[in-house]
């Protein structure tokens, strides 16, 4: 099978399970409790590192961009800038990459080694349908958690700028708030969110499929666990492309 | 249409990956009551024969009849009512890394919203079956290969399903632990009067399997005994496949007076 055909079946494939998915959803039975358990698993467990990320990011934002903005004489609007960053780009790229590294592998090696270990085999022989059972509640976590831990990352992130701005710039923290304040409007936030709810939904559904068509036994395992990653990351940022062209044209700078 | 003695039936099942041919025409049944033993060497479509009565997989061509109803162009949802019936016991066990021993046994009863007091007692009543209900907090990677393979029979056995598959349950096994997987199967048959295909290509089984079997003394004490002057096996058939073809189907005797090289090769 060559390259072009595989592709095109690998989205065939990935566009049935999103159908699956979706039908499965309008019917019980419904699994609540693995939906809750995976959003603490999926994406409590990621809130230190979308924290440790957010902080560094916006600091290191600040600190880049500070000589810039004295060359100008605008200083003042470091807050604005960071702020700015973060909520349109830096804040949804960097938390979905960050998911993509930590969750979708993690999706992926535990699907991959279910299915090789007969597991998921298993559970259709139980009488339970593994898309609805395993796979639902991690799209459903992930899309509801990934908007949830950008606004986190944002917010850190702003507080990361404050920090360096202070201590570097000796900027005043009153200065620097407002200016951050200037930048957050509802079209900043609407677009902000969207973008990660749809990375969410990519790290999940591409953990999903490269678990569920896992083969070559742990060898394969491992393969599937790069592939996700490697392909969310390059989905995100290609989508993220897309959905800000979108989200400039339909939001932000309407003409 | 359906044999109405058969539990399960395939007609001229024809199953192939890619340009490999699994099955070939395969036909055979298995009456209510009876144990088929499957044999054959790696690759020839033994385990593939269990996933296609479960409906794990579909046929290229031909009829899968379980229980009498033609399930061969069945959905997934209509697979699910099914497979109720029907107890699968995996190579390895299969059991569920992330749930403990109590929580494997009882999965398909909390599936199915079952309350709490009754999976309880289920659940001690079949690890008591599979004399294991000492590692009932126990989780899988605590246990040994036998005792996961035991656990995998006591989760198939919820819900008392007539018919059970058995994945080369004794593979990789001591002789020991073997013996007592085999004598799981032959409680199950002869005082459960479960129907089974039992998937192996190991001699030992076949003769425990084909030659033993079990009774209740007036004590309520198991007994195996060997077929004999008293009694001859009826309900144990045997079955060799070799390059996706059945070509054997018989009792034990009558295997291994078979004048096939491949048989005389296997039996030796």
């Amino acid at each position: 099978m060559n390259l072009i055909t595989r592709g095109i079946l690998q989205i065939q494939e990935i566009t049935l399970l999103v159908w699956r998915v979706l039908r499965g959803m309008l019917r019980a039975p419904r699994y609540w409790r693995e939906m809750v358990q995976q959003m603490d698993i999926l994406g409590f467990g990621s809130l230190v590192i979308i924290l440790l990320t957010g902080f560094f990011t916006g600091a290191v934002l600040s600190l880049n961009t500070a000589t810039t903005l004295q060359k100008f004489g605008v200083q003042s609007v470091a807050g604005q800038l960071v702020a700015t960053s973060l909520i349109r780009e830096l804040g949804p790229v960097l938390t979905a990459l960050m998911l993509a590294g930590r969750v979708g592998s993690g999706i992926a090696a535990e699907l991959g080694s279910m299915l090789v270990s007969e597991q998921i085999d298993a559970m259709r022989a139980l009488g339970t349908d593994p898309i609805k059972k395993l796979v639902t509640p991690r799209i459903v976590a992930l899309v509801l958690m990934a908007p949830t831990l950008t606004v986190i990352c944002d917010m850190v992130g702003v507080l990361g700028g404050l920090l360096a701005a202070i201590t570097f710039q000796g900027q005043a923290t009153s200065v620097y708030m407002a200016s951050a304040r200037e930048a957050v409007n509802y079209n900043e936030i609407i677009g902000g969110l969207v973008k990660p709810t749809v990375f969410g939904f990519i790290i999940a559904i591409i953990g999903c499929y490269k678990g569920l068509s896992t083969s070559g036994g742990t060898v394969g395992v491992g393969r599937s666990t790069t592939q996700s990653v490697v392909a969310s990351s390059i989905l995100i940022i290609a989508v993220d492309f897309l959905l800000s062209k979108v989200i400039i044209s339909l939001l932000l700078d309407p003409r | 249409m359906a044999n109405n003695h058969y539990a399960i039936e395939f007609q001229d099942v024809s199953l192939a990956f890619g340009d490999r041919i699994i099955l070939d025409n395969v036909s055979f049944g298995v009456r209510y009551g009876e144990s088929k033993v499957v044999m054959g060497g790696s690759g020839t479509g033994k385990s593939t024969l269990l996933r296609l009565v479960l409906g794990l997989l579909k046929p290229d061509a031909g009829r899968i009849f379980v229980d009498g109803e033609d399930i061969t162009d069945y959905r997934e949802e209509q697979m699910m009512k099914v497979r109720s019936k029907i107890g699968m016991v995996f190579q390895e066990g299969a059991l569920f890394d992330s749930l403990s021993v109590y929580d494997n046994v009882a999965y398909r009863l909390r599936e199915q919203k079952v309350p709490e007091d009754d999976i309880e007692a289920v659940v001690l009543r079949m690890l008591r079956f599979v004399d294991l209900e000492d590692a009932i907090d126990k989780m899988p990677n605590q246990l040994s290969g036998g005792m996961r393979r035991r656990v995998g029979i006591a989760r198939a056995l919820v819900g008392s399903p007539k018919i059970i598959l058995y994945d080369e349950p004794t593979a990789g096994l001591d002789p020991i632990t073997a013996r007592t997987i085999c004598e799981l199967a032959l409680k199950l048959r002869d005082l459960e009067d479960v129907s089974s295909i039992f998937v192996t290509h190991r001699l030992q089984d076949i003769e425990v399997l084909s030659s033993e079997y079990v009774v209740r003394d007036d004590f309520g004490n198991l007994i195996f005994e060997h077929e004999g002057d008293k009694l001859c096996l009826v309900n144990t058939k045997l079955m060799m496949l070799k390059d996706g073809d059945v070509i054997f189907s018989g009792t034990d005797e009558e295997m291994r007076q078979s004048p096939d090289p491949y048989i005389q090769k296997f039996l030796s």
